[in-house]
């Protein structure tokens, strides 16, 4: 059980953490013909539009009402107004998701009575679904802002019903997985001959697809009458903490029940998902898991050499740092430090001492001396200044290709993660020199530590 | 009026740019602010205008006070390079949480300025403001003096929030900030009738690297940079240059021509991208500094420099001639680098279908328009959707541009080149226009083209009588793709 400790620092050096609006536009991009919209100055678009253009090296829809020093003071009812009619003329999208920032929260701007009162005066907007999420950029962090754009989709888009689709799973997917992971979540339920509605659906619109035109809006996606149709899911299936308040809300109103899977990631979660399925489709695991699952199991025998005591520094958001933690833990490496963006129930339970809610400099100095570090690309100058082996993972991944498809979830995602992280162990395996053998005067310092070389290990046990 | 609403409106009516010299003293007045539309609106804010403009100082510690959609969601994304410190490229923001927004913010910045100091102690510290402290009225100017007076170290107050308008505005508000608190307050150990400063330089992917020998070799000392790969002591120093050279279009017009003010320094406007230009700009530099008081024969030892680097230049650029001569291209981009780039790729024989105009001054269209003897190709706005289907109608071989638009050529299944500030390969001097004609020529004869531009066999109209002969071929064992070609 780990402690829960906060940085102390009044500045914020090297930050892990993006901001809750951003992670509000990525749930939104996830939609179909959707067309996500911040309100606040033009720049915090910007900059969420280029962090996403480089991860998924795609052209994102993303939009904003423009407010400058004057509007943010008088209110922004009329940029709000003018953006929403603009962007019916141009791109008219499906769904507007409608996002605050921090200048538009700290001003008070009632969003909802804004939208009321345009609502009223364009009816034109009528065939366009807006839906509002309160996401000041002065709290919280971007996984944060992915579970409220979440919750508030299902709270003003999901319907209650008394239909029953018992052949209907709904995904709740947290914004670590990759739109390589909902694929795989998606051919899992699949194959039970059950019909996933996953939301929101990044393997539908940002998997690396050749539209056949260009839109201003998002292709591909969860579309609305999907959303809508959730209420008569049988099912409802969380993966990360973050989606739980959505599916409970989902529960509230059209009662349908549901689980949340703190990971997907690692032999004893896959085994209760599929077993969880196998009980909801009321069929028999099909084959081609068995198969998976002996493979998995194999990997784990292969790599098990190749992980064990390895010390590991991972820093992530919380549902991120759960999954990656559990899994090199439970492949028999430790935890040298782990740090994270924002609070969560789980961290907790993270396999670590402690867990620290700070930034990469905090990641740096509890790193040294780590066998890898483990974070997103902004990890990259501390890698280089320790001389530790880097393994990327999270967004942003600017600068490596395939952020989008890799596959963590699941036996077989489980399986490529063996492979990935117990490769790079493998290619800085230490060859021994005949230094190494030498017996020291004094003795090490510590046994964790000092003892895997010859003469080191004598000394300490 | 506040102090921040004053310098923006003097700046909105700088008279050095060009685009405002072409006002009536009303228009003028009214400044350059153009309204944004809301939702249709791209571009970066003021703030990140100041910081694209002052963070390649890469000595100093750039500390953004504000929540963390601004640094958090941009830090060390830019390709400015050092040859030093790299403190430049590390992230530090007061990361604004609500007790800050319900108190202020003033405490937690101090302190913050405090913490940087006590770790990695850099010369100098430059604090950005962002919106919501401007919102709630943190006054940071107050903070830098105190922190500032407090630990002997100078601090600087860049106050560009974003909400008072574009990256442009940002750029010449952060040189606003060098002009009031840096430049000017040291002096050079020593001095040269050959010292310039570089003004609009960011060295991107290390461009400055690229020319700066062909300074050395005249004798040209750069003094400063302002500001790629720039020290804070060196920047401070600049009021002691003779000559000035404004790069980057008209960014920093206003640093220099308040420094001509100022400090006499006389300038001019120049681009180093493209072999005439950046032959133009060592000449023009050259006359300058005679003007000055440098050494007479330095315009004859530029002349015999120019004569042997153009000659070079052809000559490596003589093979491509052949491979380009008559490629489209499509050159999306702002500011500088359409013109510079136009004239460039003419030299090797490609034609230009089409140049935006975003972004530029009525100079650079002017400009445009004389080297491609028309303004029929020049758009104002190409949104992405006609931008692509252009690409798909192949009305353009290549397409250069920033990478925002990246994606809209690929999934057109065109070659694409990047150009802007986050390319990857240094593109100035003459061994830059080499590589930019490289890189269009590695792109154009690719092969994945002629790969992705195929269809599946099974989407092709007789694919079953294809796939027929194909299988009969295989059998008779002779080489199948060749009669699947
Ligand atoms: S617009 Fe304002 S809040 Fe947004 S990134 Fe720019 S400075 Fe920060």
């Amino acid at each position: 059980m780990a402690e829960v400790k906060h940085s102390r620092k009044a500045c914020a050096v090297n930050p892990l953490k993006m901001s809750q609006p951003i992670g509000a536009a990525l749930a939104f991009l996830g939609m179909d013909q959707a067309l996500p919209l911040l309100h606040g100055s033009q720049g915090c678009t910007a900059f969420g539009l280029v962090l996403f253009v480089k991860h998924f090296r795609e052209t994102i829809p993303l939009q904003t009402t423009a407010m400058n020093e004057v509007t943010t003071i008088l209110g922004g009812l009329e940029n709000v107004e003018q953006a929403l009619v603009n962007i019916h003329k141009r791109a008219a999208p499906a769904l507007v998701g409608l996002i605050s920032t921090g200048i538009t929260e700290a001003k008070g701007d009632d969003v909802d009575g804004f939208l009321q009162l345009i609502r009223q005066k364009h009816p034109e907007l009528a065939d366009m679904e807006v839906v509002f999420v309160s996401t000041p950029d002065f709290a919280g962090a971007f996984q944060d802002g992915w579970g409220k754009a979440v919750l508030r989709m299902v709270e003003t888009i999901a319907k209650p019903s008394n239909v029953r689709r018992p052949w209907q799973v709904n995904i709740l997917p947290g914004c670590h997985l990759t739109p390589g992971d909902i694929e795989e979540v998606k051919e899992m339920v699949e194959a039970f001959g059950l019909t996933p509605v996953v939301l929101p659906d990044l393997s539908g619109s940002m998997d690396g697809h050749i539209p056949e035109t260009f839109l201003p809006t998002t292709l591909g996606g969860t579309r609305l009458d999907e959303l809508r149709s959730m209420g008569e899911s049988a099912y409802t299936l969380v993966i990360g903490e973050q989606g739980r308040a959505a599916a409970a809300k989902l529960k509230d109103i059209a009662g349908v029940p549901y689980t949340v899977f703190d990971r997907l990631t690692g032999l004893k979660p896959c085994d209760d998902f599929l077993a969880l399925l196998s009980r909801i489709a009321n069929t028999e695991v099909p084959p081609r898991f068995k198969r998976q699952r002996s493979q998995l199991l194999d990997a784990m025998l292969d790599g098990h050499f190749h992980f064990g005591k390895k010390k590991v520094a991972v820093a992530a958001e919380p549902d991120l740092l759960y999954a990656l933690t559990t899994f090199l833990t439970e492949m028999g490496a430790e935890i040298q430090v782990a740090v994270t963006s924002t609070e969560s129930p789980l961290l907790n339970r993270v396999p670590a001492d402690e867990v620290l809610i700070g930034d990469l400099e905090d990641f740096e100095q509890g790193a040294v001396g780590a066998d890898l570090l483990i974070t997103h690309a902004h990890g990259r100058q501390a890698a280089a200044r320790l001389g530790i082996p880097f393994w990327r993972s999270g967004l942003p991944t600017f600068d490596r290709l395939g952020a989008a498809h890799k596959v963590s979830v699941g036996y077989r995602g489980t399986r490529n993660l063996i492979f990935e992280v117990g490769n790079v162990f493998i290619e800085n395996l230490h060859e021994a020199v005949p230094d190494d053998f030498r017996p020291t005067a004094e003795p090490a310092a510590s046994c964790g530590t000092g003892c895997a070389h010859g003469a080191a290990a004598v000394a300490c046990h | 009026m506040s102090a921040l609403q004053q310098k923006v409106a003097s700046v909105l009516e700088e008279p050095g740019c060009a685009t405002n010299q072409a006002k009536g003293e009303k228009e003028r007045k009214a400044g350059c602010k153009k309204q944004l539309t809301p939702g249709a609106a791209a571009g970066g804010c003021a703030f990140d205008g100041a910081k694209i403009a002052l963070q390649p100082i890469v000595d100093v510690a750039h500390l953004v006070h504000g929540p963390i959609a601004c640094e958090g969601n941009s830090w060390d994304s830019r390709h400015t390079l050092s040859s030093g410190s790299h403190i430049y490229r590390t992230g530090f923001t007061t990361d604004m949480n609500e007790m800050d927004v319900v108190y202020g913010g003033e405490k937690k910045l101090y302190r913050a300025i405090k913490e940087i100091i006590d770790k990695y102690d850099p010369p100098a510290v430059f604090v950005y403001q962002t919106c919501l402290p401007a919102m709630i009225g943190d006054d940071i100017e107050a903070v830098c003096k105190a922190a500032a007076a407090k630990f002997g170290k100078p601090v600087i107050p860049v106050n560009a929030p974003g909400f008072v308008g574009s990256k442009n505005l940002g750029n010449k508000l952060g040189g606003e900030a060098l002009l009031d608190y840096v430049i000017g307050t040291r002096e050079p150990e020593y001095t040269t009738p050959c010292d310039i400063n570089l003004i609009g330089e960011y060295n991107v992917v290390g461009e400055l690297w690229q020319v700066k020998p062909l300074f050395d070799e005249l004798g040209i000392r750069i003094l400063a940079t302002i500001s790629g790969d720039g020290r804070y002591n060196d920047v401070a120093t600049a009021h002691k240059a003779r000559a000035a050279i404004m790069l980057c279009s008209q960014a920093l017009i206003n640093v220099a021509r308040k420094m001509e003010e100022r400090y006499g320094i006389p300038f001019f406007e120049g681009s180093f991208y493209g072999v005439s230009d950046m032959s133009d700009a060592l000449r023009k530099i050259s006359a300058l500094l005679v003007r000055q008081g440098g050494p007479a024969d330095l315009p004859e030892r530029a002349e015999a420099l120019i004569a042997r680097e153009e000659a070079k230049a052809w000559a490596r650029l003589e093979p491509y001639k052949a491979r380009l001569k008559g490629k489209r291209v499509l050159l999306f981009t702002g500011g500088v680098k359409s013109w510079s780039v136009v004239s460039a790729l003419q030299e090797v024989g490609m034609e230009i279908v089409g140049t935006s105009m975003r972004k530029t001054t009525a100079n650079d269209r002017e400009k445009v328009k004389e080297i491609m003897g028309t303004d029929a190709h020049m758009f104002d706005e190409l949104p992405p959707r006609e931008m692509y289907r252009m690409l798909r109608d192949s009305q353009a071989d290549v397409m250069l541009s920033g990478g925002r638009s990246q994606f809209v050529a690929l999934k057109a299944k065109t070659p694409w080149v990047e150009i802007n500030q986050e390319r990857h390969h240094a593109l100035a001097g003459y061994d830059g226009i080499v590589n930019l004609v490289d890189e269009i020529d590695k792109a154009l004869y690719n092969p994945v083209w002629q790969q992705v531009r195929q269809p599946a066999p099974w989407e092709r109209p007789d694919w079953e009588q294809d796939l027929e002969e194909w299988q009969s071929c295989n059998q008779e064992e002779c080489a199948g793709e060749v009669c699947h070609g």
